[in-house]
This record gives C-alpha cells, sequence and structure tokens, in this order.
C-alpha cells in the first residue's frame, strides 16, 4: 500500500493522511493508491501539512508498517528515547520499529 | 569573553524581528515553503526526523554561565527538556514548533546569542580549541582572533550564498584540538623568527563523502591580513567553486582539481589586489576584541597539588582534567558520555546545574568541545574535588575523556532526515561493553567516532577507530574504519572491509581493540600500534 507522511506546519509533528484529515499515528493511515501527488499538492497547499511524500508500507497483524526503517522511527519516534516516543509503555515498540 | 556592542545586539534584534515576520507569513500563508525554507535555515532552523530542529551558535565554544543557563531555560521551556550538543561545538533541540522558533530567537538575544549562519550555504559558526586561554601550550589565545573572523562573516554580503557550507577552525598550539586540518579553512597561529604573531593557513580539508586533509598554502599570513587572507581565499572558491554539483562544490574539491599550487598562485593574486583595497579591520579593533579576552582574576601563590586519595577522584583527575597555565588552577572536563547514555546530550536540569558550577568554580566560563563535552576552564585545584562531587552527583564525572567510552556520534537515523543507520544505539552498546574503568585505563587514548550516513557529521574518518552507517537494502549496516586521527598528526581512517550488524560492530570493535592490545609496544596508543603493524592483523582477526 501508498500511503502519505509529512510534518504538521506549525509544530513540526510527524503526521500520516487517514483519509480524510492527517493523524499522528500511522494505523490511521489509508492506502492512497494513484493519488498521492493529487493529495499532496492539495493539503499542502491548504498548509495542513509540509515537507509530506508518500511511503510504501503494508497492512501487519500489528497494523499498518511502513516498508523502511526511516518512516518506521518517524512513526514511533527515537529509539533511543522510548519515554518520548509515541507508545513509551509498550516494550514490543522498538521490535516493530527494528 | 566576548559582550555584544550596540551594533551587535541591534543586528541581532534585528534578525529576530526579521524572522518573526517572515515565521507570521509562512503559517499564514503568504510565503511559500520553497521561499521559506532557505530563510528558516539561515536562522538555523532545520526540518528534522520528527520535527522542527534548532541549532544555536556557540560562538568558538564558548559560553558564560547566563547563556549556559538560557540553554537550559529553552530546553524546559520549548523543546523536551533536554539538548543536543554538537561537533560544531554548538547545541541543537530536537522538538522545536515553528510558531516558537522567533520568541526563542529573541530569548537567546537577551544573552548575547543567536542562531544565524548555522546553517546554509555560508560562513557557519567558527571553531576553536576548547583550552583556549587556560592551556600552557599556546602562543597566544585564539578567541580574539576567531572572533575578529566572526564578525568579518557574519552577514558577509559576498560571503551568504556560498557553493556550499563553509567551515573555519583557528587555533594556536602544535596539539591540534579542533581538527583543524579537517576544516575548509585552518588557521594556526604561530610566531615567526623574529617572534610576530601570523597565521598559518591550511585550506580545503573536509570530511564527508570526500574527506580530504587540508594542505598548508601559506605557513605564515602576517596577523594585521589575517582578514584579507581569508577573503582571497573564499574569493577564489567563489568564484570557481563548483554550483552545478552538489556532491563537489565544497573548497577542498576545488583545491583538489586546482592543484594546491594553482589554488595558491591564485588565492595570492586575489591577495595582491586585495592589499590595496585596504579591507583589513585596523588593529584597534583587534585589540578591542581582545581586552574582552584578558585573563580572569587568577589568584597566586595557591598550592599546586592535589590530594589523590578518594580513588574515584583520581581516575577523574587523571582521564578528565588537563594542566592549566596558571599554577595552582586545572581545566576539567565534564564528559556527556555516560556509560549507555546518549553521547551529546544533557538535561535541562544538567545544562542548569553546569551554569552553576562555571559561576562557581570556573570564573563564570564553559567551553562546549567538539567531542561533545563541557570544559571548565579556569577551575582552582583547590576546588576541584568539590567540582567533582556536584558533576557527580548529576551522572556528568564519568572518567573516559578520549578513551572508547568518549565517542563521538552524530544524531544517526534516530533524529535526523538525512541518515542510514543509527549512530546512538551503537555507541551506548560500544560504551556499554567497555564500561569497567580498568578495561577504559588499560585500553587508554582510542577516539571511536560514529556517523550514521556519509555526512560524516560524526566524523568517522577522523577516528582511531571509525564506524559509519549505510543502508543495506532498508537493514542497517555498519563500516569499520582503522587509523583515522584529527591531531596534529591527522589521518584518514580505511575500511577494514565488509560491514557489519548492529551487534557484530560492537563484536568487531572489541576484536580490534584484542589486536591491539596483543600487539602493542610499551608507550603505544591504539593509533600508534595500527600505524607500526597495519592492517593487516587487524583484517585477520575480523574476518579470518
Amino acid at each position: 500500500m501508498k500511503i502519505l507522511t509529512g510534518n504538521d506546519l506549525k509544530t513540526g509533528a510527524v503526521i500520516w493522511w487517514d483519509g480524510e484529515a492527517w493523524s499522528p499515528h500511522v494505523d490511521d493511515a489509508v492506502d492512497v493508491g494513484e493519488h498521492a501527488a493529487e493529495i499532496l499538492a492539495r493539503e499542502e497547499a491548504a498548509r495542513h501539512v509540509n515537507a509530506s511524500y508518500a511511503v510504501d508500507a503494508a497492512r501487519t497483524a500489528a497494523g499498518v508498517r511502513p516498508a523502511h526503517i526511516k518512516e518506521r522511527i518517524r512513526a514511533l519516534g527515537p529509539t533511543v528515547r522510548p519515554d518520548l516516543t509515541l507508545k513509551p509503555a509498550d516494550p514490543e515498540a522498538l521490535n516493530w520499529v527494528i | 569573553m566576548y559582550r555584544y556592542d550596540q551594533y551587535d545586539q541591534a543586528m541581532v534584534d534585528t534578525r529576530v524581528e526579521e524572522f518573526r515576520d517572515q515565521t507570521r507569513r509562512r503559517i499564514e500563508g503568504t510565503l511559500a515553503e520553497e521561499n521559506f525554507r532557505p530563510l528558516r535555515l539561515q536562522n538555523g532552523l532545520y526540518l528534522q526526523l520528527h520535527a522542527y530542529m534548532l541549532r544555536v551558535a556557540v560562538p568558538y565554544g564558548t559560553l558564560n554561565s547566563r547563556q549556559m543557563r538560557m540553554l537550559g531555560d529553552i530546553a524546559d521551556k520549548y523543546d523536551r527538556g533536554y539538548g543536543h550538543f554538537t561537533t560544531r561545538q554548538n547545541i541543537q533541540y530536537n522538538w522545536i514548533k515553528l510558531e516558537d522558533a522567533p520568541d526563542i530567537l529573541a530569548d537567546l538575544a537577551t544573552v548575547e546569542m543567536h542562531a544565524i549562519q548555522t546553517s546554509g550555504n555560508c560562513i557557519r559558526n567558527i571553531s576553536s580549541d576548547q583550552y583556549a586561554g587556560a592551556t600552557a601550550d599556546e602562543i597566544v589565545d585564539p578567541r580574539p582572533y576567531a572572533e575578529l573572523l566572526r564578525q568579518w562573516s557574519s552577514f558577509h554580503p559576498e560571503f551568504l550564498h556560498l557553493p556550499r557550507k563553509f567551515k573555519i577552525a583557528v587555533i594556536a598550539s602544535d596539539t591540534d584540538r579542533a581538527a583543524m586540518k579537517l576544516h575548509d579553512i585552518g588557521i594556526q597561529l604561530v610566531r615567526n623568527e623574529a617572534g610576530e604573531i601570523g597565521a598559518a593557513f591550511y585550506v580545503g580539508g573536509g570530511m564527508g563523502r570526500t574527506p580530504m586533509i587540508a594542505p598548508c598554502i601559506n605557513p605564515f599570513v602576517p596577523i594585521d591580513q589575517l582578514i584579507t587572507y581569508s577573503e582571497a581565499c573564499l574569493r577564489i572558491y567563489n568564484r570557481y567553486g563548483r554550483r552545478d554539483n552538489k556532491y563537489k562544490a565544497r573548497i577542498k574539491i576545488l583545491v583538489h582539481e586546482l592543484g594546491k599550487e594553482e589554488y595558491t598562485r591564485q588565492v595570492e593574486q586575489e591577495f595582491a589586489h586585495l592589499l590595496t583595497q585596504d579591507i583589513e579591520p585596523p588593529l584597534a579593533e583587534l585589540e578591542r576584541i581582545k581586552a574582552h579576552f584578558v585573563d580572569p582574576p587568577f589568584e597566586t601563590g595557591l598550592a599546586d597539588n592535589l590530594d589523590l586519595s578518594d580513588p574515584d577522584f583520581a581516575l577523574w583527575v587523571k582521564a578528565n582534567t588537563a594542566p592549566h597555565r596558571q599554577p595552582g588552577y586545572i581545566i576539567a572536563v565534564a564528559s556527556l558520555k555516560p556509560v549507555g547514555g546518549i553521547p551529546g546530550d544533557a538535561s535541562a536540569d544538567q545544562i542548569r546545574l553546569m551554569a552553576d558550577l562555571a559561576q562557581e568554580y570556573s570564573f563564570d566560563e564553559l567551553r562546549v568541545t567538539h567531542a561533545q563535552n563541557i570544559v571548565f576552564p579556569h577551575v582552582r585545584k583547590a576546588d576541584l574535588y568539590a567540582l567533582w562531587q556536584k558533576l557527580d552527583a548529576a551522572d556528568l564525572s564519568t572518567a573516559n575523556i578520549d578513551s572508547i567510552g568518549d565517542i563521538i556520534a552524530c544524531p544517526g537515523l534516530d533524529y535526523c532526515t538525512l541518515a542510514n543507520a543509527r549512530s546512538i544505539p551503537v555507541a551506548q552498546k560500544i560504551s556499554q561493553r567497555f564500561a569497567a574503568h580498568d578495561r577504559l585505563d588499560t585500553i587508554g587514548e582510542l577516539k571511536l567516532k560514529i556517523s550514521g550516513c556519509i555526512n560524516a557529521c560524526g566524523h568517522h574518518h577522523a577516528g582511531h577507530i571509525g564506524i559509519l552507517g549505510v543502508d543495506r537494502k532498508g537493514v542497517e549496516n555498519y563500516q569499520l574504519l582503522l587509523g583515522g586521527s584529527e591531531g596534529a598528526d591527522t589521518s584518514l581512517g580505511q575500511i577494514t572491509g565488509p560491514g557489519f550488524s548492529e551487534d557484530g560492530i560492537v563484536d568487531a570493535v572489541e576484536k580490534t581493540t584484542d589486536v591491539y592490545l596483543a600487539h602493542r609496544q610499551e608507550g603505544e596508543r591504539f593509533l600508534d600500534t595500527y600505524r607500526r603493524i597495519g592492517m593487516a592483523p587487524f583484517k585477520e582477526a575480523l574476518y579470518g
């Protein structure tokens, strides 16, 4: 599947396209198929997102998982500071990234 | 240390308000990202993996306690309670909001700090020896000269759009603690036979994807021509540097392609022309700056001994202090590399504590080192034990400076958009593997440096042991390099062979140190042994 990510313009927070708006949770990301460029152009113009791009991902039993480790780290947070990630209490979160 | 005059303050304050307006326009939509991006970068604001990142300039690594305290307060007020000290002697914050950035710059301006020219294709923060003004082996304090260069390079209209970024280091001793020859321009202040001070210019060094050691193009430029000669070096680069190819745009490529002789010839020709233009600041300006760097009021007649009866303190003194030129004083280094910690990171509380300790014990001065530690440059030996106890209570007293535990690591893939692999976890695992003090002591000086990509922010080319993280089809892989050095004996590390996994690289480092310990002769550092026996025994142990 093809999913969309970027950063919130004002806060810089990592966000994912959920089909209607932008979510901080990669699990909310939807497959945009062939519509990536069209959605990104519209959302960038509306200043809903900054530095956006499309990435490959797969829907797994554990949720949406970006294909590349860089986007998995973006989705979770720095692996060296679990306290600053989106899942600070989840001991399995790091395994999901690696 | 240098204090802003009314012009400095007015420039910085004006820049803050200018950026406040630019930020407002970006958020409101009247300024597009493609137009805003170069403006925010000129103010040190990047967009990184998780958020905006702000890089704050620490000129030649020197701070007073008021500035350091502000850095701690910013970490709490606008970030997530910590900052990251960098290999350019700066500090970075990883979780900045765009809408807060103008307020942060305004707060910095109140303590004579800014983030100007910490990014972009311009002359970046001038770096220097972290022991400047304190060490016995310098011929002169290099900081006034670094400050003169800072003032010349700040908002220099001709050099704000160079082919690529440009880094200058200034030192004044034969012991190079600033990796001077790995800069675009490295300047060593020297004396000639008449006893006059001048500047040796090394041009065209750098790390990154094409590491080069800067050749000396002029061994003695009279000090009253320092700026004019620097201008000539920059002009030739600005005129002929490769703007068509980002990867060939640094001055090292120009010097390499032209050849040292031809580049030098052109610089000398431009220099002769510039001498007719009278662009050098009057020496009175240098004297005005020098007045800011007079010695603090050292006491005389102090005892020059230390009570080393506490074994942990003795260990720390051996590893984390350096001789001071004033009897009764010593240079002390707070390690930002606790075992298993993140190299260069310090919490807001730790930052504020170090500010307090500088005020109490070091004439209000601190230095950031390019190895990502913090120096207290002027400590009375009689106060050293008290300082150590307070550092120890805050986890800032790891006795590991210049050892395998004192690892330089870039932020890597945990924070950086450019990175291909994580650096910090590798540093953490190595520091844990070599945590025992007796093991560190046995191995001795061994500088290990890790970069998460070819851009080499972690200086892996210059590590006695260097590690480069690469991407192998989406999987992190780590190359091992041996034999680099950043000192007076600067050399570039050589790759051992095929790379390793995250855990494999830790084992590889251990095998490498085992080879060293098995082969070393009396008094040899790791680097000495490597240079004597060569790569073969290490490759045999790693791949045989």
